[in-house]
């Protein structure tokens, strides 16, 4: 049996909602379970989680070690963690090349090593899954892993050595991961190498108590429903913010130009749908990336201000980001973003996982496709670029998509013994296309 | 699938033939390879119906299960391919190397050559690995012993299997895969999975063009498909009325040469088919690594041989620490394959020149013994000035390696429009200016890549017994058991 | 095999032309998933045309022919699962898959003399409804489901059981192919569970139109098909929800069928007569090289797009690198440069002369290959090999 923590109806305080399901992972922490998985969706407060649970643990008395998947999440994290508590001894354990960012120096707290070795008498010590595989010997009593879901089980398989138990934290909707291979004779086996960390962690241990947070502090009202709806059809979740506390104004006037038209409606709904004339195209199609690029510029002309539950906050370059599906997409846009490309943030979903911005400009991975692929499908990667702003998401697209999606052959092989994935990738595309039919604003011809 | 190779194919229906996608051969090619042709039962997983095979294209050896339900019969036919199988392993073993001692002072030995399989298509190693797995476990004593020929077959196909996994080795080569690497045709990969259909795209007969001999390898009557499965109509016409005649005949040389005649008629098409794939391949350079894979493939098969008698046949499946370690080492096996192949041939590098990921182009102007005095100590930091007209889809900072000497390696300082600035940063010598002839003097012709190889170490992992608890724990340990011995194969 | 009661609703019979309806199975539903997108298959489809005679009447059949082998070994297997009231199959339900199967009850609902199928559908009926109702029964064989299909009525004769345990009911699917230590090959698994989708859909309607909960069909059927190597038989679970999803949405398109039709020239029909090719070709398809796995018109709509070069006869994904030129001749002029392109082009002609340009530089510094086989041999369109030369 799977326990599920109870999360309740969508009404109530969405604080104490959240809360409720914190305080029922710490407790889990002091039962006897091996280890304890908590989902989280876009914006959950997984990091927050992160931080709360390591002092928790800290304090308890344990020794504790953290595993995130990507250097600069181990930055972000020690950040954080130092930052709420810079009592904590904290350990850096780093490769060779690893040059010790601001982040990281800023805190006295923390010492980086290359040899665990050195820092053998910290209390919390953190790397990359990568550098823990290089380790054979030293075993602590907890360890914490973020990001699970995007680990694979061959990377959880070499690691899982050095700790006795563990708390499993991550986002189950986000792009599954992948290899550079095809094979198939691990296909069904419950230990398949290709999985994720957390899905095998479960099939061979079903007993391990699984949580859900309930409430995405990132996603603004008017996003969270549309992503839970799409991507989380079975463990929704809800916004922790009220339709009327978040509002994206825009200070300087338009010119009535249809990227003013889509950036207004983004501005005031949450939501803009930039439709490009129907046509199939080159992955690299000037015409849209020239769009998705002239959309983040003039976005940021129109000088909008953030208002939440933050206060009132100018949104910079910074806070803008751009995503894209393919490698060659985004060096393309950033090309097009000319001067403004060393300052907004321009990538694949792939690497967007897990970041936060006021406002997206997503180029939408379907867009002048005649056949979709698998890869187009995936619903990790549409759910990454649609689950990123705290604002608006505005969309590139070419007309089309809803007749190519009609057109799709659904002749998916099936392996024995696979557990069936949801959401599934037409429909969830499906969903998010027909919320963002509401939001059209054709180009300019 | 690039542009690049969606050209060639245009090119190839443009013109009516194949066209090149590799300057060079990019796989091993055996002075004697065993090439066979399996055909099996049509409905069932693997009961073997005949095989082609032999190292001499002018004298194949046919084995036929003349009643493919007969258990007796196919093990029969086992134990005679095992003969043919093992006796190729033993005659193209070669000599044995004595290489350096390993760090820890254990010899190490490796035969001076390998035996190579050559099968047809994708179905034929498929239909190897079942055999070899309803094969190893079999028990050579007791109520249903088989010919001790039989599970050592079993472990070798097993073996070669799963060696066909690993990008760039080269022991069990299948024809279509290995020709589609080499030449785009004017048909999609679907109707390339069909050997005569592939073959008379790249060398159609006498008076016909690439359509009309693909057309013609369409029809199972004029080219009978290259197996594992076979023509249904002939099943129906030919082969089945064949084998009721020989089970009627209760078992008659005649009848039984009758049924092998009709195999014989499928498969001597796809012989001669195979030799004259071989041969086109042969016809082409080898390319610069390919030595270098094979030797990795000699390691696995000394490996595996001189190991052969103390193991036990290979795990039903493999366990955690096993899957993990295989894929690993086929992430691995990719990543140097493609970075290789592309070092060797200037066709597989344009697609990563047309992706941007790589550059080509004329050095304009050069300051080789440029010094960076910034940091404690000076540092040989030549510029290198490149005009190209490759589209670089790549960041300021990027690290690239030249294509033609992936040891000089450099960083770009500056992209404009088509000129691209690059700070080279080692491969140059340890003096402070740079050994002759290495920095590229203006007017040559270079090529630069982002995708270098052997960014991976070694990984670590854990002990099969050391198996943790998120994967179940460590697993029972594997004994043969009388089932497996004794499994039905019917 | 042409019935009154068959039929019924809008029509697009008359596209028939007076040839008997093709009459649907599992296997024909399921392949509707294949290629949605093709107006030419939707239409045939929904009108119940013959397509495999279709097909062989225009000199391009199907080569969709299956070994007596196969067959035999396929029946052989069947029987002996279902030997004896279901005896092996019970006891893999009960030993392998653990489950609890209290007390058995078989129904073949095949065995009944020359009964229509009007009559056997009632007697489907007539069981289920009592299952449903007192839960008597366990196994029943042979059902025979009803589907509507573009307004049409067809009849399912699936080689299925429906399987009652605790209230709900399982499809269990007998199939000849192998399950080698828990795996079988992808594809026919996929068509397996594609064509359990189509039943379990049927049996839903069933259960609702006699007033129950569908969900008491359930989305896990049981693959039953020889383990290993031998004729032993294996029972595995397999969730089809996605392919009830597809399955179900493809039938929901299939009326858009009549949109199409009604754009049809006037009183054309797909008879088999000498006006067949005229008709066939009036209405588009959407040739890809997967249709040969699945569709009998494939060989006809293959020569045809190749007959007109395009260049989807490549591959799906050949044409997206083409960034969606169509035509071969037109892209190859657009990489030789001897073609100025259309605004909408321009990329891709620009990607196409630079993939040109470096193939050549490549071949020029291979050698011997480009000597051997020239890039443009003599049956190049005209004007390719000067141009050629000229931009060399």
């Amino acid at each position: 049996m799977t326990a599920i923590s109870e999360s309740g109806a969508a009404v109530g305080n969405p604080g104490a909602e959240a809360d409720r399901v914190v305080e029922a992972v710490l407790a889990d922490l002091a039962r006897d379970h091996r280890g304890v998985v908590v989902d989280s969706p876009p914006g959950a407060g997984k990091s927050t989680l992160v931080v709360r649970a390591a002092a928790h643990l800290a304090a308890a008395g344990e020794r504790l070690m953290i595993v995130a998947q990507t250097n600069e999440q181990v930055d972000d994290l020690i950040d954080r963690i130092a930052g709420d508590h810079p009592d904590l001894a904290i350990g850096r354990l780093s490769a060779a090349g690893y040059a010790a960012s601001e982040r990281v120096t800023a805190h006295a707290s923390v010492r980086v090593a290359q040899k665990a070795d050195d820092i053998a008498d910290r209390t919390v010590v953190i790397a990359t899954a990568a550098k823990w595989a290089t380790l054979t010997d030293g075993s602590w009593p907890w360890a914490i892993v973020d990001e699970a879901y995007q680990m694979r089980s061959d990377m959880l398989l070499r690691i899982a050595g050095r700790f006795e138990r563990a708390l499993f934290v991550g986002d189950p909707g986000q792009l599954d991961p992948f290899s550079t291979v095809e094979v198939e004779r691990w296909a069904g086996l419950s230990w398949d190498p290709m999985r994720s960390a957390v899905s095998v962690l479960l099939a061979h241990n079903p007993e391990l108590p699984v949580h859900r947070l309930p409430v995405s502090w990132r996603l603004p009202a008017s996003a969270a429903p549309v992503v839970s709806r799409a991507f989380y059809p079975f463990t929704g979740f809800r916004s922790g913010t009220g339709p009327q506390d978040r509002r994206l104004e825009l200070s300087t006037g338009g010119m009535g130009t249809s990227y003013d038209r889509a950036v207004e409606e983004a501005a005031a709904t949450g939501w803009g749908l930039y439709e490009l004339p129907a046509r199939h195209t080159l992955r690299t199609d000037a015409e849209a990336v020239q769009a998705t690029a002239a959309l983040a510029v003039r976005m940021l002309q129109r000088g909008p201000v953030a208002h939440s539950e933050r206060g009132e906050n100018p949104v910079g370059a910074d806070r803008i980001a751009v995503g894209a599906a393919h490698r060659d997409q985004v060096a393309a846009i950033r090309a097009a973003l000319g001067p403004h490309a060393a300052e907004i943030t321009v990538d694949t979903a792939n690497r967007l996982q897990g970041r936060e911005y006021d406002v997206t400009v997503v180029l939408h991975p379907l867009s002048g496709r005649r056949d979709a692929t698998a890869f187009h499908l995936e619903s990790g990667r549409l759910c990454v670029l649609a689950s990123r702003h705290r604002h608006a998401c505005l969309v590139v697209a070419r007309a089309g998509i809803p007749e190519l999606l009609d057109a799709h052959p659904s002749a998916e092989p099936v392996r024995l013994g696979v557990p069936v994935k949801f959401p599934d990738g037409w429909e969830a595309n499906q969903a998010v296309l027909a919320h963002l039919a509401d939001h059209r604003v054709r180009a300019d011809t | 699938m690039s542009t690049l190779t969606a050209l060639a194919q245009l090119e190839a229906l443009a013109t009516g033939r194949a066209q090149p996608v590799a300057t060079v051969r990019h796989c091993h090619l055996s002075e004697k390879p065993l090439v066979m042709i399996p055909l099996k039962l049509a409905g069932e997983a693997a009961a073997p119906l005949a095989t082609m095979l032999g190292t001499d294209r002018d004298a194949p050896e046919l084995l036929v299960v003349p009643q493919p339900r007969n258990r007796d019969l196919r093990f029969a036919y086992a134990a005679e391919l095992a003969k043919a199988v093992l006796a190729h392993v033993e005659a193209e073993r070669g000599a044995t190397e004595t290489l350096e001692p390993s760090k820890d002072g254990e010899e190490r030995f490796r035969y001076e050559r390998a035996p190579q399989i050559v099968v047809p298509n994708r179905g034929g190693v498929g239909f190897l690995r079942l055999l070899g797995r309803s094969t190893r476990f079999r028990s050579t004593e007791g109520p249903w012993a088989v010919d001790p020929a039989v599970p050592m077959l079993g472990r070798w196909l097993t073996w070669y299997a799963d060696r066909n996994d690993r990008p760039g080795s080269s022991l069990l080569l299948t024809l279509t895969e290995t020709l589609r690497l080499h030449w785009a045709t004017g048909q999609s990969s679907l109707e390339d999975g069909n050997l005569g259909a592939l073959m008379g795209w790249i060398d159609p007969p006498d008076g016909m063009d690439g359509p009309s001999a693909a057309a013609r390898a369409e029809d199972p009557v004029a080219c009978p498909p290259a197996g594992p499965t076979t023509d249904p109509t002939f099943d129906n016409e030919v082969l089945a009325p064949a084998i009721a005649a020989y089970d009627e005949s209760g078992g008659a040389p005649r009848a039984e040469e009758r049924v092998r005649a009709a195999v014989a008629s499928q498969l001597r098409p796809t012989w001669d088919l195979a030799w004259r794939a071989l041969d086109l391949l042969r016809a082409l350079p080898e390319g610069a690594s390919v030595p270098r894979r094979w030797e990795r493939d000699r390691d696995s098969f000394t490996y595996f041989h001189r190991e052969f008698a103390e193991n036990p046949p290979q795990a039903k499946l493999d366990d955690a620490v096993r899957a993990a370690r295989r894929l690993h080492d086929l992430e691995r096996s990719q990543e140097s394959y493609e970075a290789q192949r592309a070092f060797d041939d200037p066709l597989v590098m344009a697609e990563q020149r047309l992706a941007g990921q790589a550059f080509g182009g004329v050095v304009t102007a050069a300051d080789p013994t440029r010094l960076d005095e910034s940091g404690k100590r000076p540092k040989l930091r030549p510029h290198l000035w490149i005009r190209t007209e490759d589209p670089v889809r790549l960041d300021e900072g990027a690290t690239v390696v030249n294509a033609a000497r992936p040891g000089l390696k450099g960083r770009i300082v500056e992209i404009d429009g088509g000129d691209v600035l690059l700070e080279l940063t080692g491969g140059m010598g340890r003096k402070l200016t740079p050994e002759a002839g290495v920095v590229p003097e203006p007017g040559l012709e270079v090529v630069f890549t982002s995708r270098t190889s052997d960014s991976w170490g070694a990984a670590k992992f854990p002990e099969r017994d050391d198996t943790p608890w998120t994967h179940g724990g460590p697993p029972a340990e594997y004994e043969p058991a009388d089932e497996d011995a004794t499994e039905v194969w019917s | 095999m042409s019935r009154d009661d068959e039929h019924t609703a809008t029509d697009l019979s008359h596209l028939r032309g007076g040839e008997a309806p093709r009459n649907h199975d599992a296997r024909t539903i399921a392949a509707l998933t294949a290629n949605p997108g093709c107006a030419r298959r939707g239409v045939m489809d929904a009108a119940a045309v013959d397509k495999d005679a279709v097909a062989r009447h225009l000199g391009f059949g199907a080569p969709f022919g299956q070994s007596q082998f196969a067959i035999t070994r396929g029946n052989a297997f069947e029987a002996q699962v279902k030997a004896d009231g279901c005896a092996e199959l019970l006891a893999l339900l009960r030993d392998r898959l653990g489950l609890d199967v209290p007390e058995v009850a078989y129904d073949d609902l095949e065995s009944v003399g020359t009964e229509s199928r009007e009559v056997r559908h009632a007697r489907t009926r007539h069981l289920m409804a009592r299952a449903l109702e007192t839960g008597a029964g366990t196994l029943f064989d042979h059902p025979l489901l009803r589907l509507d299909i573009a307004g049409q009525r067809a009849y399912l004769e699936p080689d299925v059981i429906a399987f009652q345990l605790g209230g709900r009911f399982h499809v269990v699917e007998v199939k000849s192919f192998a399950v080698v230590d828990g795996q079988a090959e992808p594809e026919q698994v996929a068509a397996a569970a594609r064509q359990s989708a189509v039943y379990v859909l049927a049996l839903r309607e069933l259960v609702e139109g006699l007033g129950h909960d569908p969900e008491r069909v359930s989305h896990e059927v049981f693959l039953v098909c020889p383990e290993n190597f031998s004729n032993r038989p294996t029972a595995t679970p397999l969730d089809v929800r996605p392919q009830l999803a597809v399955v179900k949405r493809q039938l929901a398109r299939l009326t858009r069928a009549e949109d199409i039709a009604r754009r049809l020239p006037e009183g054309l029909t797909f008879a088999l007569d000498e006006g067949l090719p005229e008709a066939v070709r009036a209405v588009e398809a959407r040739y890809a090289p997967e249709c040969m796995a699945s569709c009998e018109m494939a060989l006809f709509c293959r020569d045809e797009a190749r007959a007109c070069g395009a260049t989807g006869t490549l591959g799906r994904n050949v044409r997206d690198e083409l960034g969606g030129v169509d035509s071969v001749v037109t892209a190859l002029e657009l990489a030789r440069g001897v073609r100025e392109p259309s605004e909408d082009m321009a990329e891709t002609a620009e990607q196409l002369r630079i993939a040109a340009r470096l193939r050549r530089e490549a071949l020029g510094s291979g050698g011997e290959r480009s000597a051997e086989q020239p890039l443009v041999g003599a049956q190049a369109p005209r004007g390719a090999t000067d141009v050629l030369e000229r931009t060399a």
